[in-house]
């Protein structure tokens, strides 16, 4: 945990260095270039990737009632059988975190007064889905307010974002709750991980890393708005420059913002080689983007190999006298096949 | 076998976590920890690669001498046909929602069987050869590589999870332990390790046709006396065809039902229901084995022992398949049976219920109906005369079977049925149930004598829900639909919850279905007196009623 905090208190320590020194260059404009490439290219690489693996066989994890019977109700968005309902199950699972929301936290008892011996008691646990679904709506709106630095004019659709994100008025510039809450998010999932034993024993530098960038980028984002207030205006400048391909002097505008741009360009360049891929993995998962109608429609497999198999013939070879014996039907009679 | 501990000692015992790193600690084979190699000559049989003699407990596993190699091209080879796997071993994020979720690692308290850290272990070894970061940090980013040690704990961990599909409801991306779980399963394979109580069946079912390795003239001989046993108790002998062409419907049940008590009383209650209805059927002593112990060995060999129904129902010329009460039976034929041997015979139609008119269009391509789906529609439609009271010496709860449960949807087919046959139906606790069902703790081909302890502890979820009704609601009996959980839940209620009696549904049914003609009955299908029935001697109330 604290190897990963070190790593990405460095890699800030160099963005600002460099930054002061004179680097800008470098760090605002070759490596964001980098970034995005290595950002694209990646992502796209593994999603070939995982594609050029077919999936052999039908295999949802049916969550509820399979439609069956007409007079049993089907769950049909967490066992859904064709493609619509399908459709609907990933989008409450990407949208609302659907298995998530199911989690429950097991507490076994040694001895139980009602069982009157051990038991185990399932409490319904949705701190985890909360947080998590605040991160990730509050990141996603965190990301389009940004668009602001990327467009002009600003749609007037990020603006009223803006107007919503800051409908608190409270203090100058006016706070963005967005941002505040998904640093509180970020906090809770890092906590989670140090204080929770079961989380500690099976986190890894992995896991800890793309928190504390996460946390970095947040947190010099919410200072260069609020305590090192950055020159906006010559941000904005410089970044039109930066989409139009023809940068701009960094001259003006201070080295935490570098700091900042650095560390989402080390998250762009991290993301397609970790467990960030979660995100465009999940519409790959076949236990949730499949219809459980494996006996209505025949699922193909590519490798399917050959059929090989004891047969009925070499079973009635194997047993026929025994089977006459019995009375059972042959293909062969026994005086026959001796033939 | 070593004695039990007594179930709070067995709670109060379960250790905390290891000081050290999950990576830097190995299981250590203790008896009573793993289950029995595979025999050589089994293995050389079943033309399963590097057959060896081997023992868990030894230093050394007698691996072939490029063990490395093969186990390597074999998960670059998995990972080429599987998308699941490069996509399982990819975007985990370690959130732990999977941890307390497997009824393994409640019982345990070992965190390799934290699903996460299951997948881990394999994931581990992914990252050194297939991701960029693992090439070049190494450890540092939980990557390691291969040796005899990993393959150990591979080995100790794939038959410490039951496949059970559990922790895959709840993760957030669906990663399926079971798919993991059966990969490695398949890697172990490659250089020789297997378990001799999933091998010695998946070599009767490849050469008798199933699990129990009963021959034909045998298993005539068997079915003859639940016959018998049928006319004992209602008077009435309930035919028994036998590969016989010609019929409707091939049915076919897990074998287990045929031999081991108690799956013979749901067996007797097919019987029954079948003469009653007077349904065009057969047995067959070929494809005498619904359920599918190749399933926890390679998918190759899942295909193997699948293909016999097919085949059978072409040469019956049956029109459509009725399959039995068993779980991993039901989640190879919902999920994979069309896709290995199908398409179905060209003569097979859409099944359609004879007595109902009821056409399953859930099953038109794979041309094969759960009974409970068959049996519900039959009572839904008032086709059969039922005496619930038959029943009211029990009070029943139901377990679902983790595979119809999680890979197919089977909840209220069969939750209906139970509530027509009996008058006394309580559910467990509701996040032990349907969905979130917890397995009997032996699924998957661990249901074998030498790992009892290890069965308790997984089973501690299940037992503890079980024994929560028992205790509130008077629950005596235990209903299933899976052959398995028929074996496996008696020790288990035995332990956890003394005096809970399992059976399955259809001898339920069996017990409540009043025959066309039969005699008064006084002995359910165990041939145990029924309550209540000297008093009302003269009253045959139950006689005419229905229909």
């Amino acid at each position: 945990m604290f190897n990963s905090l070190l790593l990405v208190l460095l890699i800030g320590a160099i963005a600002w260095a460099g930054a002061a020194v004179g680097l800008a260059g470098l760090f605002g404009v070759a490596l964001p270039y980098v970034a995005v490439v290595v950002f694209i290219a990646g992502v796209v690489w593994r999603m070939v990737y995982w594609a050029k693996s077919p999936v052999p066989f039908c295999i949802p994890t049916t969550g509820g009632q399979e439609q069956s019977l007409d007079f049993i109700k089907q769950a049909k968005f967490d066992c859904p059988s064709t493609t619509w309902g399908v459709v609907q199950r990933m989008f409450l699972e990407v949208f609302c975190f659907r298995s998530l929301f199911r989690n429950t936290v097991a507490d076994v008892q040694e001895f139980d007064p009602v069982s009157n011996g051990p038991r185990t008691i399932y409490y319904s646990s949705k701190w985890l889905w909360v947080f998590a679904l605040l991160f990730h709506y509050c990141f996603l709106l965190v990301f389009i307010r940004h668009f602001r630095f990327f467009m002009e004019p600003v749609p007037s659709c990020i603006r009223f974002l803006e107007t919503i994100d800051g409908i608190m008025q409270f203090g100058s510039p006016r706070f963005f709750w967005t941002g505040g809450l998904v640093l509180i998010a970020l906090l809770f999932l890092l906590a989670r991980r140090v204080f929770n034993q079961r989380l500690r024993y099976l986190s890894l530098a992995n896991d800890y890393f793309p928190l504390w960038l996460l946390i970095s980028i947040v947190g010099t984002g919410i200072c260069l708005r609020y305590f090192d207030k950055t020159e906006i205006a010559q941000v904005k400048i410089f970044i039109m420059g930066l989409t139009h391909f023809a940068p701009v002097s960094t001259a003006g505008i201070n080295a935490l913002f570098f700091t900042h741009l650095t560390l989402v360009c080390v998250l762009l360049i991290y993301f397609p080689f970790s467990k960030l891929m979660h995100m465009p993995g999940v519409f790959f998962s076949p236990t949730r983007n499949m219809a459980n109608n494996s006996r209505r429609v025949r699922h193909i497999n590519p490798w399917n190999p050959p059929k090989q198999y004891f047969t009925y013939a070499e079973y009635e070879d194997t047993y026929r006298d025994a089977m006459a014996e019995a009375g059972l039907p042959l293909e062969k009679q026994p005086e026959k096949a001796a033939e | 076998m070593a004695k039990l501990p007594t179930p709070q000692m067995l709670v109060s015992s379960r250790p905390a976590f290891p000081a050290q790193d999950w990576l830097d600690t190995k299981p250590e084979f203790t008896p009573g920890s793993f289950c029995y190699p595979a025999k050589k000559e089994t293995m050389e049989l079943l033309h399963m690669p590097n057959p060896h003699d081997w023992d868990p407990a030894a230093e050394d596993w007698n691996l072939p001498e490029n063990w490395e190699q093969i186990l390597c091209d074999a998960f670059e080879e998995r990972l080429e046909k599987h998308r699941s796997l490069k996509l399982f071993m990819d975007i985990c994020v370690r959130c732990g929602a999977c941890a307390d979720k497997c009824h393994f690692f409640l019982g345990t308290n070992d965190p390799k069987n934290m699903p996460v850290l299951r997948a881990e272990l394999l994931r581990s070894l992914y990252r050194r050869d297939h991701t960029m970061l693992g090439k070049i940090l190494g450890k540092k980013v939980g990557a390691r590589g291969w040796d005899k040690q990993v393959v150990k704990e591979l080995f100790y961990y794939a038959y410490q999870c039951t496949e059970c599909r559990r922790c895959s409801l709840f993760c957030p991306y669906g990663i399926d332990t079971a798919e993991i779980t059966a990969i490695v399963r398949e890697l172990l394979h490659e250089v020789g390790l297997g378990i001799h109580w999933i091998m010695d069946p998946v070599k009767n079912c490849s050469f008798t046709g199933n699990h129990l390795g009963i021959k034909p003239h045998s298993f005539v001989e068997i079915v003859e006396m639940l016959a018998d046993d049928c006319e004992t108790i209602t008077g009435i002998r309930p035919k028994t065809p036998f590969n016989e062409k010609g019929h409707e419907i091939l049915f076919i049940t897990p074998s287990g039902d045929v031999f081991a008590d108690p799956g013979i009383y749901t067996f007797m209650g097919y019987l029954m229901l079948f003469h009653e209805l007077d349904l065009d059927y057969t047995f067959s002593t070929y494809a005498s084995e619904g359920g599918n112990f190749g399933s926890f060995t390679t998918f190759n060999m899942a295909k193997k022992l699948n293909a016999k129904m097919y085949a059978e129902a072409e040469r019956l010329g049956s029109k459509w398949i009725l399959g039995g009460e068993c779980g991993h039976m039901w989640r190879v034929i919902n999920q994979y049976m069309d896709t290995y041997n199908g398409p179905s015979p060209s003569h097979m139609t859409t099944p359609v219920s004879p007595y109902t008119g009821t056409v399953f269009k859930n099953a038109a391509s794979t041309k094969m109906v759960h009974i409970a789906e068959f049996t519900a529609d039959l009572i839904n439609h008032n086709k059969l005369n039922l005496d619930p009271s038959r029943n009211d010496h029990i009070i029943t709860t139901f377990h679902d079977s983790c595979n119809p449960a999680r890979a197919m949807g089977l909840l209220d087919e069969p939750r209906y049925v139970l509530n027509a046959v009996c008058n006394n139906f309580v559910e467990m606790p509701e996040n032990t149930i349907r969905e979130q069902t917890f397995c009997c703790g032996a699924g998957s081909g661990l249901n074998t004598e030498e790992i009892m302890e290890l069965r308790m502890r997984s089973g501690m979820p299940r037992g503890n829900a079980l024994r929560y009704v028992q205790e509130k609601y008077g629950v005596n009996h235990m209903a299933c639909v899976c052959a398995i959980d028929r074996a496996t839940l008696p020790p288990l209620a035995n332990y956890w919850a003394p005096g809970v009696t399992v059976s399955g549904l259809h001898e339920l049914v069996g017990n409540a279905l009043v025959m066309k003609g039969e005699s008064k009955r006084t002995m359910d299908l165990r041939q145990e007196d029924l309550p209540n029935v000297a008093e009302d001697d003269d009253a045959p109330e139950a006689q005419g009623e229905g229909q």
